[in-house]
């Protein structure tokens, strides 16, 4: 393949970005805004051009038989360390980033689009474009990393846009804090994603991914089964870079940055923190998979985190006033659900479905979970409120964004046809042949997916309707457009034959309907949906009286089992108060107070001899006489 | 002699000198100021051109352009210069920093000829201390250019000035006292029995007469001597009471060239000449200057005035320069000598925004100010800028420098390198947390004191000199690898077998 069009597809969203930080304040907002959508047009066209030349040209390069190859368009030397490590900046092929090659530009062109009404009128459009350029170059550049280096690269650079868009408003405290816990947070992740990349390069010499993955156990063979403290090398580095995953996809307990997050405006939410961005830590271990596979006690570290999230972040999620914290909480329970189908999958279940199942819920769920936001946003966007409290009835004055949603709903609720019943079914089949345990879990956790999804609908549509001060209408069609075109998308995605496209070492999979684990699933969502419509169709007292039934654990999911607070102490009483400030006092008191002290102690010594110096000859005699005597005293008793 | 290349590093400064000299008025110092620190730049950019022509053209020889005047023969002291990589590096990167100081110090007030006098004073003594070889006139140099310092902060400071540079200028003396001691000690071992004793620096490294045992005593002597000057813990205390009473130009100077001299001279001297010191005495400085890399970060956290935090983050990231020689192989060296690229660079964006708002805002401390985005956007986004590159974003200068250093680190096996390497790994977030706090603090947020409403952004003569500073930032992080190679050839096989190193 050409290297122009990929090439391309990185250097529009860079060159759009210079284009706007530089140059944009001098541009109208609506000339930067177009030209930024028309940038993302063109890669969006570009990159679909890309995947569907790598998925169907069945061109040898990307084909062999029926299995899908790695391939390697360009590869650049940047910076080399020693002859073998060198980090490259490249652009790989292969099914999982042609996969993200798609869900990337489609989900940012939306944005683009939607943004142009969302944002209208606010101050920074410019700058808002150049953010959003400057993020969708290095969330591309993320996914086509061809080694770890690269993707590490990209990883910082996401961060940091994700970093400016969280803090736009960047008048207001709040979303100035958010932004810097996101970074922290994350960053705290990446030290873990660092010392990983460390361990694991040092002992394969090579920062490549195909080397890796293509040979694991041969690039492993020379950590000789080191250990230390219990567990082998090759686990310590296979979980430290699994933190780094933890922190970009908000695992517990390195969650917390991504409610906040929120703060952002919510087009920036529905592309970073809920489609793209977060799902990087499930597309950083599906790409080391096979080195995973060598060393399965991280895994299950996987499995764990994954399940355990999972639960908590939907239990929170029932609770949550504000909408946006609801969909990023349910953000936080999906990304957990890829984790643990990428924790089960094994080469011996199925042929690795998990791993499938994993990318499979990660595209469908990047397109709803973008609806579902987008949603939101036109809905905070009518009544200026992002509290669910401030709504109610507004299927009447929205019906677009009603129908939309209520799309939303049922896919990430897991109802036929929708996508997410496809790719979640996929997932609890993998789950519950590696483990019924975790299969029953992750089931509760799919019916409560579906009971927080409906509460939230039928609360925002139903319930009692608030006085407006101004009627709610729905959106204008830059807004509308991008709603219902993920609107159908989430109608039909989970129909493609994903598993002949993306799966583990690229072998064709014929997906299988598990009767029984889809009926079970189908029937527990519905459980979920209609207590969700008893309770919340029409306003009533069932929910007061579910709360004071459970006050205790009502009040921790409210207060997300207060992480925050923890948080808090950790960094403000430990780390600031416990450890900075006796640092800088220890400082400026001890160690400056020494050389304070040593010059004080020189100008002491000083005025303490200066009466020898008199100027008084007399004196200067006296002392001559007292020298010479002293003098002659010693030597006659050493001569003596 | 003229016909050297290197000599007009030392005559440029001396001619701008002379011209100061006869100056009337600013207009006429600025004139002279900009124009000699542009032929300074032009000078070093072609110097960097043709050595990477004659290395391309296979030169293999390890200093270029070499020359040697006799100044005072009964102590073979010569004026002997010559250039490696790093050398050329640092050339550059302190031609860059004067122009920008002098851009940065254009309405210096008062006396503004003799400022700029003693700046370039200053100057002579870093351009001349890069090109030595010889370590008499090398440390010849390294005093002409601590001595200005003491009346540029006293005179032109601000705050506590007078305590600020009498302390700095007599903690930066002693360590030249042992330094001194050092490079004596060095020069009676320079040669084995019966030959003519030197102070060539190439001639000490290819006689490699300096018996083990000296070399436990000369090494730490000349280590500490350089490395207080490099911000070592416990002989950082100078910077920060130094840069924060100094005037922007001298902190972006001082911060960002003469810092490096520390840096620069542990390798030259301490390490390059007494490899087996270095070797099994680096475990104690390491620790040293671990402890720097942390402690620095840890304490800027808590501080409020930006100078401070700077300084503070200076002795952090000067740590890390430190550290990274000590670990005595390619990469991490190579990655120290980036890192004094990067900080010089970057701390010398910092300290000339930081003056540029103090200018006028009057006042340094994060808690009187918030909000300035709103009313200096340009200093902001180049105060954010700065911001990422000091906290290693991929791009900009740090994280290229930072990561060649853990790469190179994590090299050593040993469970001592990897736990400080670790440790040091994890001041990437201390700085996140440092940096962010300040640009949450200052920056963003409400517009804290309403009298800065009326505030006015950047000049075009400060838009100059950050603009400078920020493409050659970005230039260092998005080309990474033409500088490691530059820098690489110095630590090629051949020097490293007389370091006696892997």
């Amino acid at each position: 393949m050409d290297f122009v069009i990929p090439l391309l597809i990185l250097a529009i969203p860079l060159c759009m970005f210079l284009l706007l930080g530089i140059l944009g304040m001098k541009m109208s907002p609506k000339v930067a805004g177009t030209l930024g959508t028309l940038g993302m047009g063109t890669v969006f066209v570009l990159a679909y051009y890309t995947a569907f030349t790598y998925f169907f040209s069945g061109s040898a390069d990307f084909v062999n038989g029926t299995d899908r190859l790695q391939y390697i368009v360009f590869n650049v030397d940047w910076l080399a360390f020693t002859p073998e490590l060198v980090i490259r900046l490249g652009f790989l092929l292969d099914p999982i980033s042609a996969m993200m090659l798609i869900v990337i530009p489609t989900i940012s062109f939306m944005v683009h689009l939607y943004s142009l009404g969302y944002m209208h009128g606010e101050k920074g459009f410019q700058r808002y474009y150049a953010f959003l350029s400057l993020f969708s170059f290095s969330m591309l550049g993320l996914v086509v990393a061809t080694n770890i280096f690269q993707m590490y690269i990209f990883w910082e650079l996401v961060g940091a846009s994700s970093y400016l868009l969280i803090g736009f408003y960047y008048t207001r405290p709040a979303a100035v804090s958010a932004s810097k816990k996101a970074f922290i947070v994350t960053r705290f992740a990446d030290l873990g994603f660092l010392i990983g990349i460390l361990i694991l390069s040092f002992y394969t010499d090579t920062f490549n991914f195909i080397d890796m993955t293509s040979n694991p156990q041969g690039v492993l063979a020379s950590t000789g089964g080191a250990t230390f403290m219990g567990a082998s090398v090759l686990t310590w580095a296979l979980v430290l870079i699994y933190m780094g995953g933890m922190g970009k996809s908000a695992m517990m307990p390195l969650h917390i940055w991504l409610p906040d997050a929120m703060e952002g405006p919510t087009p920036v939410s529905a592309l970073i923190h809920a489609a793209t961005m977060v799902v990087a830590g499930v597309y950083l271990v599906a790409r080391m998979f096979p080195v995973y596979l060598v060393e399965t006690a991280a895994l299950e570290v996987v499995l764990v985190v994954g399940a355990i999230t999972a639960l908590y972040a939907a239990m929170v999620a029932c609770t949550q006033i504000d909408i946006k914290r609801v969909l990023a909480f349910s953000t936080i329970s999906q990304i957990a659900f890829m984790m643990v189908a990428l924790g089960v999958a094994r080469p011996d279940i199925h042929e690795g479905l998990g791993y499938m199942a994993s990318m499979f819920h990660l595209f469908t769920h990047a397109m709803f979970k973008a609806l579902l936001f987008m949603g939101a946003g036109a809905l905070i966007h009518a009544v200026h409120s992002n509290d669910y409290t401030a709504m109610g009835g507004l299927r009447k004055y929205m019906p677009i964004c009603h129908i939309t949603f209520l799309i939303g709903c049922l896919a990430i609720a897991g109802i036929p046809p929708f996508a997410g019943f496809w790719s979640k079914d996929e997932i609890l089949v993998a789950v519950y042949d590696y483990s019924t345990f975790w299969g029953v879990w992750m089931t509760f956790v799919a019916g409560l997916t579906a009971f927080y999804m409906f509460r939230l609908y039928y609360l925002i549509f139903w319930w009692n309707e608030p006085v407006y001060h101004h009627k709610p209408h729905d959106a204008p069609w830059t807004m509308s457009v991008p709603l219902i075109f993920l609107a159908a998308v989430s109608v039909v995605a989970g129909l493609i034959p994903f598993g002949k496209f993306v799966t583990w070492q690229g072998h064709e999979y014929i997906i299988h309907m598990n009767v029984t684990v889809a009926t079970i699933s189908v029937i527990v969502a519905l459980c979920g949906i209609l207590l969700a419509r008893t309770m919340y169709r029409k306003e009533n007292t069932l929910p007061a009286r579910v709360k004071a039934f459970w006050p205790w654990l009502h009040k921790a999911a409210l207060h997300r089992f207060y992480w925050d607070e923890l948080y808090l102490f950790i960094t403000h009483k430990i780390i600031f108060n416990g450890i900075c400030r006796p640092i800088a006092w220890f400082d400026r008191h001890i160690i400056d107070g020494s050389m304070d002290g040593l010059a004080y102690v020189t100008n002491k010594a000083s005025y303490a001899i200066r009466g020898f110096q008199s100027g008084n000859v007399q004196m200067y005699v006296w002392w001559y006489l007292i020298g010479v005597l002293l003098l002659g005293a010693i030597t006659t008793i050493c001569v003596l | 002699m003229f016909s050297n290349i290197l000599i007009y590093f030392v005559v440029i400064p001396l001619l701008m000198l002379g011209g100061l000299a006869l100056c009337r008025n600013i207009k006429q110092v600025r004139a002279v100021a900009v124009t000699g620190s542009l032929a300074l730049l032009g000078l070093s950019v072609y110097l960097l051109v043709d050595y990477l022509a004659q290395r391309a053209a296979g030169e293999t020889a390890q200093m270029l352009y070499t020359g040697t005047w006799s100044w005072f023969g009964p102590l073979n002291i010569n004026l002997a210069v010559g250039v490696d990589g790093i050398s050329v590096a640092m050339l550059l990167l302190s031609a860059i920093i004067l122009l920008t100081g002098s851009f940065a110090s254009w309405k210096i007030d008062p006396l503004p000829k003799d400022f700029f006098l003693w700046l370039i004073l200053l100057s002579t003594g870093v351009f001349g201390f890069f090109i030595s070889i010889d370590l008499f006139t090398m440390f010849m140099f390294y005093e002409v250019a601590l001595i200005p310092m003491y009346l540029l902060i006293g005179v032109w400071g601000s705050g506590n000035k007078n305590y600020s540079a009498m302390k700095l200028t007599l903690m930066l003396m002693g360590g030249s006292a042992f330094l001194m001691l050092g490079l004596i000690g060095i020069y009676y071992h320079s040669a084995p029995e019966g030959q003519p004793l030197t102070w060539n620096l190439l001639e000490i490294s290819r006689n490699a007469s300096i018996s083990t045992g000296w070399q436990y005593f000369l090494f730490p002597l000349t280590f500490v001597g350089f490395g207080v000057l490099g911000a070592m813990f416990p002989f950082h205390t100078w910077s920060p009471d130094g840069h924060a009473s100094a005037p922007t130009a001298v902190s972006m100077l001082h911060a960002g060239v003469l810092m490096k001299l520390g840096g620069y001279g542990c390798f030259r001297v301490a390490i390059y000449l007494m490899p087996q010191a270095a070797n099994d005495l680096a475990w104690i400085f390491l620790i040293l200057t671990g402890i720097s890399v942390v402690y620095g970060a840890f304490s800027a956290c808590v501080q409020t005035d930006l100078k401070y935090i700077n300084a503070y983050s200076s002795v952090s990231h000067c740590g890390l320069v430190l550290f990274a020689i000590l670990m005595l192989n390619t990469t991490a060296m190579t990655g120290a000598i980036m890192q004094m690229l990067s900080h010089g660079l970057m701390t010398a964006l910092f300290f000339a925004l930081i003056g540029m708002i103090y200018g006028r805002t009057h006042t340094r401390d994060i808690r009187l100010m918030g909000g300035l985005m709103k009313i200096m956007p340009f200093l902001a986004v180049c105060y954010v800028i700065a911001g990422m590159a000091s906290l290693g974003l991929p791009g900009l200068s740090g994280f290229v420098a930072e990561m060649t250093i853990f790469v190179g680190s994590f090299e050593h096996t040993d469970t001592f390198h990897r736990v400080f390497t670790i440790m040091a790994c994890c001041s990437i977030v201390i700085t996140a947390v440092y940096i962010l706090r300040v640009v949450g603090k200052l920056l963003f947020g409400p517009v804290y004191d309403e009298h800065h409403l009326t505030l006015t952004d950047a000049t075009w003569w400060e838009r100059t000199s950050t603009v400078t500073l920020i493409i050659s930032v970005a230039a260092i992080g998005c080309f990474p690898n033409f500088f490691a190679d530059l820098i690489k050839f110095t630590f090629s096989p051949a020097i490293f077998s007389v370091i006696g190193m892997n």
